[in-house]
């Protein structure tokens, strides 16, 4: 599995012998550059995010595969049971489980980065004069790719098995545009667990921990009326909730601004809190 | 060059970093002249990587003050981070990626615009030998390749102060010459190199001048010879044939040489310092004399040699405990990281 073993037996085709003058070539210092702008240096590492999707394409799999199996497995499951049929089912549930799939998929971010810091790489980085933040979201600009990726996916199999929504081509987009703005703000959670946690298996542990209940306990699968008080009590609070509400209210074409207005605010809180903790961490390790 | 300062490339005062209980700097002080190979010497565990974190921006010192170039780490990291680059310990160059798209993108965030990045990596991979490995992944390079792909990757902007953290450890002979080799080029066109190293030879190959470090603290800081005198410049390890002459062969080599003759674990063998501070004579000559009275002792000797002090040595000397780490405390360390 892992090639990290430092096997030295060279298997080098030709030995290679440092030439001194082909070293003074490269070696002749250059004028000073100047330094890349934020933007720039997180577009850079966006594309360092696209190589490694380019290398290691096994890694879509989480967008592709496990988005298909979670709708098809809930809207049979409970198609029957909770409305009509699975079709009628899914003109309510194709937007929630959009939500759930891509909101699932954003603990990745920190389980690459966690995996990342482990390695030499993260060291040298860090150790770059460029904009600070510029890495981390480099990395989430290579993470919201997946999310609309695995939100294209979902709407392609929920337009199979029947889902019509009334909002047409811009209703939809414009649904997956708020789901990615949330994903990419939520995000900023898992970079701070990522960099907080030792390992991979824990960043997973307390990943699973926050996102079962934030995905579950929300009007994801059925609508909250017919819950007990004080479980409406969270649902109502929850920002899944307030993000599928949004998202289903575009998609189906009436636009909910009240839901929208708290989505965007509980994006910019993350990004203001769990950024802050990321990049205070992120500077201190 | 004009950026250069002429003041010391690092000057560090009481450096302390603790990990949990483990104090990895105990008090650390330092001073590395610019334009030099310096050596920090020292075993597993004894706070060289830390130092060079700490020096490199990548960790806040708990107490004490470093600068590099005249920058404080802490307060003036930006400014700190323009002038070095770090080789890290492990290779600090992404695995997943080639080699040429690992150097673009290294040049790309030092500022290049994408074709001169392009050109710069592929005149690196050039210089390094790495042009037909170009476009394979790292993690399908050999250790050798890995080393050199990740010293191109730290010259990418010609640094001032270059930190190599061990970079040979693990290396085969032959990569380990193709190392050096380039660490010499790269000081001789005016960056500074502070390199860290379990390997007395390697020290004494590339460094100027060397700070032993232990348990978090310099505790001998010269250039080679001095170092190596302090402990004696050389050691006689002699095997005789026949066990029952050793305790005769110890006195006539402490009559020969002056010192005290160490009887190792092995009852055929016995170990001495020679060209310590106290003789005039060269090592060699020393060994030599004391070759010569054992042959006229009638003392059989099947294996003779005479070599420089190893690390395990200049420890013992320095500090009375032996350069090998207690597991415990590397434990330690790694639990704190």
């Amino acid at each position: 599995m892992s090639d990290t073993a430092t096997t030295t037996t060279g298997r080098a085709p030709s030995v290679y012998v440092p030439s001194t003058e082909a070293l003074a070539t490269v070696l002749a210092p250059g004028e000073r550059l100047p330094r890349p702008s934020a933007l720039s240096a997180s577009l850079t590492f966006g594309w360092r995010a696209l190589l490694k999707i380019k290398h290691v394409p096994e890694q879509l799999f989480d967008v592709t595969a496990f988005p298909i199996i979670m709708v098809l497995m809930f809207t049979y499951l409970f198609g029957g049971a909770l409305a009509d049929s699975p079709r009628a089912y899914l003109q309510f549930f194709l937007p929630g489980i959009m939500v759930t799939s891509v909101v699932m998929i954003t603990m990745y971010t920190g389980l690459g980065l966690n995996n990342d810091i482990e390695k030499g790489v993260f060291d040298r980085i860090r150790t770059l004069p460029v904009w600070r933040p510029a890495a981390l979201v480099g990395m989430i600009f290579g993470d919201v790719l997946r999310y609309v990726i695995a939100a294209v996916v979902i709407l392609g199999v929920g337009l199979v098995l029947g889902f019509r929504p009334d909002g047409g081509l811009l209703g939809v987009l414009a649904g997956i545009g708020l789901l990615v703005v949330f994903s990419f703000a939520f995000s900023w959670v898992w970079t701070f667990f990522g960099l907080v946690l030792r390992s991979e298996k824990s960043v997973m542990g307390v990943s699973m921990m926050v996102l079962f209940p934030l995905t579950f306990l929300s009007n994801v699968f059925v609508e909250p009326a017919t819950m007990p008080g004080w479980l409406q009590a969270f649902v109502k609070v929850n920002p899944i909730t307030h993000l599928v509400a949004a998202v289903r209210g575009v998609m189906a074409g009436s636009p909910d601004a009240t839901n929208t207005m708290w989505l965007v605010l509980w994006s910019a809180g993350f990004v203001a809190v769990f950024g802050t903790l990321t990049m205070h961490r992120y500077n201190r390790r | 060059m004009s950026t250069r300062t002429t003041g010391p490339a690092v000057e560090a005062e009481g450096l302390r970093k603790a990990f949990g209980s483990t104090r990895a700097l105990d008090g650390l002080d330092l001073r590395v002249p610019a334009g030099t190979v310096y050596g920090l010497l020292g075993p597993n565990g004894a706070g060289k990587t830390t130092a060079v974190k700490v020096l490199a921006t990548l960790l806040r010192p708990d107490g004490g003050r470093a600068r590099v170039f005249g920058h404080d780490v802490v307060t003036e990291a930006d400014a700190v981070r323009s002038r070095v680059s770090l080789t890290g310990q492990y290779a600090s160059v992404d695995e997943d990626l080639t080699g040429m798209e690992n150097l673009v993108l290294l040049g790309r965030l030092l500022g290049l615009r994408k074709p001169a990045a392009r050109e710069r990596a592929e005149s690196l991979l050039a210089a390094f030998g790495l042009t037909d490995a170009a476009g394979r992944q790292v993690k399908k390079y050999s250790g050798g390749m890995r080393r050199r792909l990740d010293i191109a990757a730290s010259i990418l902007n010609t640094p001032d102060l270059l930190f190599l953290d061990e970079p040979t450890t693990g290396l085969d002979p032959r990569s380990r010459n193709q190392v050096w080799e380039i660490v010499r080029a790269v000081v001789a066109h005016g960056t500074t190199v502070l390199l860290t190293t379990q390997y007395l030879d390697e020290a004494d190959q590339l460094a100027g001048r060397i700070a032993v470090v232990d348990h978090g603290r310099v505790i001998a800081e010269g250039t080679p010879g001095e170092l190596k005198s302090s402990v004696g410049s050389g050691t006689v390890h002699l095997r005789l044939r026949d066990a029952g002459q050793r305790p005769e062969a110890e006195k006539v080599l402490h009559a020969a040489l002056g010192v005290p003759v160490q009887l190792e674990p092995d009852p055929v063998a016995l170990t001495a310092r020679v060209g310590g501070e106290g003789s005039d004579l060269a090592a060699s000559e020393q060994a030599a004399r004391a070759l010569a009275d054992l042959a006229r002792a009638g003392i059989v000797v099947d294996d003779f040699s005479l070599g420089q002090p190893s690390l395990d040595e200049v420890f013992l000397a320095l500090t009375d405990h032996p350069a090998t780490p207690t597991d415990e405390r590397d434990e330690q360390l790694e639990a704190a990281r």
